[in-house]
């Protein structure tokens, strides 16, 4: 059930609501009632954010664009030193002379062309094993370069905002189920790779390893959208590779655990977060047990982890305590 | 500080009812507003996409295609975009189509007159390295790829029909284009400007074809001191575009019309 209603999370609907008194575990109710009992709250959080900007850890913002630089980097230097490591572009690549196809690229093509060729079919499912191993929407904050691009254009984004020059303008998230129905119904129907016309992660890819053209035009009209009206515009509201990986994600072993007993409830994580309704859960009484995975939306990407002042984000690996 | 529960205790005095109702409304105000937004962004996405059918139906760009491609409807389709035939040719003959291509960006040509496919790689290294099929895994020979047809179509300024020889380089020494010439390197191409010609009679679209009988020049008169010629293709001719690169006349007197086929003549 929880994980339906994550899924439909993911999907536009609303997160789930502050559960009903009986249905709390003793455990996670007992600590809510400790909580309230405690006195000082406000100083505490104030102490523990202080001690936490003292000695402020981006620890795995900075892995994360390590990777994200190395693996297109390797993309490129394989053309261009030619040392052939990773032959090809994030839509379709011979990693070692192994076939991998990004899964909505190979979607999108498999749908238009009605023809499925094995060495596709190879590829998609390697894709698949990899990026269901290492957390669905993890290919998204560790490998995409229009993430890395448009992590940038969120702190412009938000100085603007905090100079009060900008305002952030959602939209609904509901727009990407959409429009990932649209450009599936539009591959089928017109047999053409409707969605390829339009992919910053195939255009950027691509400019990147065999040079920029007209098409970074697109992309830099995306980044000005997210800088100057809606915070993170395209990964949080439209991409539908976000939402291809976000399924594979769904029983991914890899993920984010929250563990209430010593959250302040502070909110901090939400704030840094691209995909907050995932971290609904880390408000006062909205998670029913002391440990619960983040929806299957959640990038992975340690933001939360690194701001939260009480260590109680951590990444985990679904199962590998009862295997050790 | 966002602790649940979120909707404030009423403040003292203020009349119980207004309040929420006035909340309520003013979020509904906002939710719609990004409905509309969500629907206007939704819009132009979609519309941005589907952009792309213009330069496809309109036949903007009639692109030569790599060796193996299938019909140009299918290459679209089946083409993931990706450029691994671009990084397998040795002569780099294989370019990436932008944004005003439409459906076409991301999607591998040859311009031959700048860089033609030679065949260098001794196969059709591109139709190996092509993950979906685009080019069809059907042909594994040289003689087999059919990428269009050797035309002339400026028979007027060609100068074996003019009896004109060449003394030099075949594009001027500016010029980058690659080209295996086996007598000199059997395995590596070099630069077409670094070999220069001379000849009383220009036959290089002949010359330098890499498809034996594809291509030939002929007399145009039995008598001796009447040296014109002029190229005649064969139906062997794959549509390398190696005769458009290398003829010396600007525009060429020859060159390849992308997908036309022997039987269509």
């Amino acid at each position: 059930m929880t994980m339906l209603r994550s899924i439909a999370t993911m999907l536009g609907a609303g997160p789930a609501p502050r559960p009903e008194p009986d249905e709390y575990a003793p455990e996670a109710a007992a600590m809510y009632e400790v909580k309230s009992s405690l006195e000082g709250k406000k100083e505490r959080v104030a102490k523990l954010k202080a001690e936490r900007d003292e000695k402020r850890s981006h620890k795995w913002r900075n892995w994360r664009w390590f990777s994200i630089v190395v693996v297109n980097l390797l993309f490129v230097a394989s053309f261009q030193l030619d040392i052939q490591l990773v032959e090809g572009a994030l839509t379709a690549s011979r990693v070692v002379g192994f076939h991998f196809a990004d899964l909505n690229s190979s979607l999108q093509v498999m749908l238009a062309y009605k023809v499925i060729l094995i060495n596709l079919v190879i590829g998609t499912v390697t894709v698949f094993l990899l990026w269901w191993t290492l957390g669905g929407r993890t290919f998204c904050s560790w490998v995409c370069p229009y993430h890395l691009l448009a992590e940038f254009a969120e702190t412009l984004h938000l100085r603007l905002a905090k100079a009060k020059l900008v305002t952030d303008l959602p939209l609904h998230r509901g727009t990407r189920t959409v429009l990932y129905v649209v450009f599936v119904v539009l591959a089928l129907v017109t047999g053409y790779t409707v969605f390829e016309a339009v992919s910053p992660v195939g255009i950027l890819s691509r400019a990147l390893i065999y040079g920029p053209g007209l098409a970074m035009i697109w992309v830099g009209g995306l980044l000005l959208i997210e800088v100057f009206i809606t915070r993170r515009a395209w990964c949080r509201y439209i991409c539908p590779i976000g939402l291809t990986y976000g399924i594979v994600g769904v029983t991914s072993p890899v993920h984010v655990k929250y563990n209430i007993e010593n959250c302040l409830h502070e909110g901090d994580c939400r704030k840094v977060c691209m995909v907050p309704h995932v971290l609904e859960v880390t408000k006062k009484g909205y998670s029913k047990t002391v440990d619960v995975g983040l929806g299957p939306d959640c990038t992975r990407c340690g933001l939360c982890i690194d701001v939260c002042p009480t260590e109680s984000l951590k990444y985990e690996v679904r199962g590998l305590n009862k295997l050790l | 500080m966002t602790d649940a529960p979120h909707t404030p205790p009423p403040a003292p005095g203020a009349k119980a009812t207004a309040k929420p109702g006035r909340a309520a409304s003013k979020r509904s105000r906002r939710e719609r507003r990004a409905i509309l937004r969500s629907m206007a962004a939704g819009t132009i996405v979609i519309g941005a996409a589907l952009l792309g059918f213009f330069p496809v139906v309109k036949d903007w760009f009639r692109r030569l295609r790599p060796p193996g491609a299938i019909a140009e409807r299918d290459f679209l389709a089946a083409c993931i975009k990706c450029g691994q035939c671009v990084q397998v040719c040795p002569v780099q003959a294989i370019k990436l189509g932008d944004l005003d291509e439409g459906f076409g960006v991301g999607v591998p040509y040859v311009a031959a007159r700048d860089q033609a496919c030679d065949f260098s790689c001794d196969a059709v290294q591109c139709v190996l390295a092509c993950p979906t099929g685009a080019l069809t895994h059907e042909i594994s020979l040289k003689e087999e790829v059919r990428m269009g047809l050797a035309v002339l179509t400026r028979p007027n300024k060609c100068l074996a029909r003019l009896g004109k020889g060449i003394k030099g380089t075949a594009r001027g020494t500016g010029f980058d284009g690659l080209l295996r010439y086996t007598e000199i390197d059997r395995w590596k191409p070099i630069p077409v400007r670094d070999h220069p010609y001379d000849l009383d009679l220009c036959d290089l679209c002949a010359r330098q074809c890499p498809i034996e009988g594809a291509i030939t020049v002929e007399r145009l008169n039995v008598d001796l001191s009447d040296l014109r010629g002029s190229p005649v293709v064969f139906d062997k001719c794959t549509g390398c575009g190696v005769c458009e690169m290398i003829c010396p006349v600007d525009p060429p007197a020859i060159e390849v019309v992308e997908r036309l086929r022997w039987e269509d003549v």
